[in-house]
């Protein structure tokens, strides 16, 4: 599959933003306030995604086909006002490449003998 | 909250449709936790930071989106896409072109300090204006306050000896107020004062002389070069961009009036420029010159009575003919701008509809009416974009083709530059048709129902769109017919002007000018010497059949006007009385072919001893003594008594399109040493036989003057053709690109209707199938087709030949005679518009004569 395989690069690297997304709907499906607030939590308050930079970036994903809204759901936990979004096939194995593509250079500056402690 | 929601008008309106509630929602409860005094304030801030950013990136999102699927579904219709690029850049590039030359030579400030006060003054009589006497610009200058500053200046040509060659220079001579009034400083050096001017000579230089005859030295300041003789010190080069009072001028010597100059109020000679004080409005200026020559005029009732002051400013002496030269090109690029967008917007409607599928499509994958809108749009103002880049190229490189509709009598540059100001007019035009031609196709197919339509594959869908092109077709053939109409009617009016009698045969005369400097040249025992010697050895060169000196070319020199008085008192000039005077050698009608009709020539025997005489043209004996022999009659001229000894025919002094004075010839040894300066004879005429090659003659010419005096220039070599075709020069100009312009307007007019009946020939098959199923044979059905293609091309012709009519009416002055309603024109116009109708249309009406009846039903 090289033609899905070139799709995936061409997207590379993520936006910091797009790559919590990915990340906030690895889980569950969720609505827009809730991946806000997940991306905050996990990231202990460093990265507090604005109402506009999440839905530009939801837009772009939505249309790259990253992530995709969620048509029904059942749980009587969801509200019934918001719209969900779920990942695609296609989102996980961005996601993962993009994983791929950061543990490498985490890999690449270890063996040069960089710590991420300060000395 | 509420601000939020207004802020969200910043974001696309399809991502806002989209995510305006969930956006509420996220902002909300984002911004609950905050409290306290300072919360609203934070709010606010907050709002403006989240929308502020990710509208414009939303934005360039959308954009970036619509550029790409553009960019990809115009390369998949390559010939689409060139065609509307062209069309674009005719469009661009004509109107460009024509209207940075319109703003050259109409608006751009003239290049000098706040030229916009500046102001020439005339003295005026009737309603003609005549240069101003000494006297009465020193009183203007004495008597008036609007003014902050006025100086004068005349013309003069002069020998240049002491640079590289000699040389014939136009110069000025001006009073030392001038130059600092223009407000330029000169590039190297400075102006001569006042107290210099008083007790020498001094001279600054242009650019262009500078460089070329001085090498561009800067150690030019404070040498000596002589003009005509007279030793002058140069104090200053002035820059490159000056210019003063028109482009031909080289070099501005010092002039300072005496009191001797002062005496005669009649001899008027200078031009005057003011510069309005600040805040003094052109209308009162006018009011105090009014009555400081009432004054005047009280004062000095012999050569003031009825005398005003005329005041214009330094554009006002465009000729009402140079403006609506211009003008009727802005007329005809208009006419083009609009074709090109009706042209364009039947494209892209045809394409529309073509597209009809595709965009049905992308609706019903729930792209909003907006976000269509927006990308039919950004296809269209990209194309314009394209186009308009390589419009404003060909204007660029065009620019210096339509020079010769620059007037030379302005100081400005021979053509147009590339500048800003033309930059932002091009992008206006590029943003006009972009939105012109592209809005309307595009809200039409955004429309709901066109869509629903669309989705539902009626077969009346295209009904609406198909009659707005066949309006757009309407105006294609209209203005077509408006440009063929004008540039026909004048090119009727440029062969009129062609055909006119100049009254001397123009072919095979060379002409030069050997301009003799004073005072080496004062006495006129001492001009006869060099004219005799030149002529004589002129006439015998092989291959010349003739020789003489004159005054000034027949329109190239067209002034030299002078009153003659029948009762011998000195008379004021009026429209009455009025000649264009010259003197001449003998032979000179013999050279130039003017037919002598009574009497006899000028002759070498016409001395200052014998009996002074002249040679009058027919229209001067028929105003002063009809049904009389004029033979023998005398008259008061240049301060003497003449008698007439021949009659000649009159010639077209002035130019073939304008009325001429009646000519009086004088012989030029018969006036006092020292008189009357601005008359001796520097023209060489020389004829020869045909075929003549003046690159043998010229040379030999320039020997016989050089021997006859080494120091002595030879200047403006021309042929009298030359001089002749330079009298259509402009108009011909003109008239090259109206006839492109129209040529391709009937092209694209006649593509139009082209575009228009197959399109309609298309979708009527089925229609065509069943009437030829019921029987209806090929002939009829091509009938039916050409008939729907005619009528629109009538409409158009109609409403075409109305508006042509008009703007013939508006420049009529242009048209030498050719009545606007010219039947020969307006015919000839509508049978090429016809004829380019039935062109396009052939191709579908065959099309529609082989519909197979059987194979259309089917399809239904």
């Amino acid at each position: 599959m090289t033609n899905d395989r070139e799709l995936v690069d061409d997207l590379l690297p993520l936006p910091p933003a797009t790559f919590h997304i990915l990340l906030a709907l690895l889980d569950e499906e969720r609505h827009g306030y809730a991946i806000i607030q997940d991306v905050e939590a996990r990231t202990g308050g460093e990265l507090r995604l604005s109402a506009g930079t999440l839905y530009r970036s939801i837009a772009r994903m939505v249309e790259q086909g990253l992530i995709a809204e969620v048509a029904k759901r059942r749980t009587a936990a969801d509200d019934p006002r918001r719209r969900y979004y779920r990942l695609t096939p296609f989102g996980i194995a961005v996601a993962r490449a993009e994983m791929r593509r950061l543990s490498e250079l985490v890999r690449l500056a270890r063996a040069r003998g960089l710590k991420p402690e300060t000395a | 909250m509420r601000f939020y929601h207004a802020l969200l008008r910043l974001y696309p309106a399809s991502f806002r449709a989209e995510y305006r509630e969930e956006l509420c929602y996220a902002f909300g409860e984002r911004t609950r936790e905050l409290s306290g005094p300072l919360a609203s304030v934070m709010i606010t801030l907050a709002a403006l930071a989240d929308v502020i950013p990710n509208a414009v990136a939303a934005h360039w999102d959308v954009l970036r989106q619509d550029v790409a699927y553009a960019v990809r579904s115009l390369w998949r219709t390559p010939g689409f896409a060139l065609t509307a690029v062209l069309v674009v850049a005719l469009g661009v590039g004509a109107n460009t072109a024509v209207f940075s030359l319109a703003d050259f030579v109409f608006v751009r400030p003239l290049p000098y300090a706040e030229a916009g006060r500046l102001v020439k003054l005339w003295q005026g009589f009737g309603s003609g204006t005549n240069e101003v006497s000494p006297a009465n610009y020193r009183d203007w200058k004495a008597m008036t306050s609007s003014f902050s500053g006025m100086g004068a200046y005349w013309r003069r040509a002069a020998n240049l000896v002491g640079a590289a060659e000699p040389r014939r220079l136009e110069t000025v001579r001006a009073t030392p107020e001038l130059l600092p009034l223009l407000g330029v400083a000169p590039l190297i050096g400075r102006v001569f004062t006042m107290e210099e001017a008083r007790t020498g000579q001094f001279a600054l230089l242009s650019h262009a002389l500078w460089k070329s005859q001085f090498g561009g030295d800067p150690g030019v300041i404070g040498r000596s070069v002589r003009l005509d003789g007279v030793p002058h010190t140069v104090t200053g080069v002035m820059p490159a961009s000056f210019q003063f009072p028109s482009r031909s001028v080289e070099a501005w010597t010092s002039l300072v009036l005496r009191e001797g100059d002062f005496t005669d109020r009649s001899d008027t000679y200078l031009e005057v420029v003011a510069r309005l004080r600040p805040g003094v409005p052109a209308e009162q200026a006018r009011r105090e010159l009014a009555v400081v020559s009432a004054r005047l005029a009280q004062q000095y009732p012999k050569d003031n009575k009825d005398i005003g002051a005329v005041l214009l400013g330094l554009r006002d002496e465009l000729s009402e003919r140079s403006r609506l030269l211009v003008l009727a090109l802005c007329g005809a690029t208009l006419c083009i701008l609009l074709l090109a967008c009706a042209n364009l917007a039947s494209l892209f409607l045809a394409r529309g509809a073509h597209r009809a599928r595709e965009l049905a499509v992308r609706a019903a994958l729930g792209a909003g009416r907006e976000r269509l809108v927006r990308q039919l749009v950004t296809e269209s103002v990209g194309i314009s974009f394209v186009g308009g880049i390589v419009g404003v190229a060909a204007a660029a490189v065009g620019e210096p083709l339509l020079a010769r509709l620059v007037p030379s009598t302005l100081p400005i540059a021979e053509h147009a530059s590339l500048d800003l100001r033309v930059l932002i007019l091009a992008a206006a035009f590029v943003l006009l048709t972009g939105l012109a031609f592209g809005l309307a196709p595009a809200v039409r197919a955004g429309r709901s129902s066109a869509l629903d339509a669309l989705r539902s594959g009626a077969r009346t869908a295209g009904g609406r769109t198909q009659r707005l092109r066949a309006a757009l077709v309407i105006v294609e053939v209209a203005a077509s017919v408006v440009l063929l109409v004008t540039s026909g009617l004048l090119i009727r009016a440029v062969w009129r002007i062609q055909t006119t009698d100049p009254g001397f045969v123009a072919d095979d005369v060379l002409t030069l000018q050997t301009a003799l400097p004073l005072p080496k040249y004062d006495s006129t025992a001492r001009r006869a010497q060099f004219y005799g010697r030149v002529l004589e050895e002129v006439r015998a060169l092989p291959g010349v059949r003739n020789a003489a000196y004159t005054t000034g070319l027949p329109m190239a020199m067209r002034g030299g006007i002078w009153p003659v008085s029948l009762t011998g008192e000195e008379v004021l000039r009026d429209s009455s009385n009025t000649v264009s005077l010259r003197y001449v050698t003998s032979r000179y009608f013999a050279t130039l072919g003017i037919p002598m009709r009574r009497g006899r020539d000028t002759a070498e025997t016409d001395t200052r001893e014998q009996p002074f005489v002249a040679v009058v043209s027919e229209s001067l004996a028929k105003r002063h003594w009809p049904n009389e022999d004029p033979i023998g009659k005398r008259f008061r001229l240049a301060n003497h008594e003449r008698t007439v000894v021949g009659v000649v025919g009159d010639v077209r002094v002035r130019g073939l399109e304008r009325q001429s004075e009646p000519q009086v010839y004088l012989p030029y040894q018969q006036v006092p040493d020292g008189d009357i300066i601005g008359y001796i004879p520097k023209d060489l005429v020389v004829r020869t036989a045909t075929p003549f090659n003046s690159d043998n003659l010229l040379p030999q010419i320039r020997e016989i003057v050089k021997s006859a005096d080494p120091e002595q220039p030879i200047s403006n070599v021309r042929t009298m053709s030359e001089i002749v075709a330079e009298e259509t020069a402009s108009r011909v100009t003109q008239l090259r690109l109206l006839g492109a312009l129209s040529a391709i307007a009937l092209l694209i007019a006649g593509l139009g209707i082209h575009g228009l009946l197959t399109f309609t020939v298309s979708k009527r098959s089925q229609e065509l199938g069943v009437r030829r199923a019921l029987g209806a044979q090929g002939g009829e059905i091509i009938g039916l087709v050409l008939r729907e293609g005619l009528a629109l091309a009538l409409i158009g012709i109609a409403i075409g030949v109305a508006v042509a009519y008009a703007a013939a009416r508006g420049m009529g002055a242009l048209l030498f005679g050719v009545r606007p309603e010219d039947p020969l024109t307006i015919a000839v116009a509508t049978a090429l518009c016809l004829a380019t109708a039935v062109v396009g249309c052939l191709r579908p009406a065959m099309r529609a004569a082989r519909v197979d009846p059987l194979s259309a039903l089917r399809a239904e």
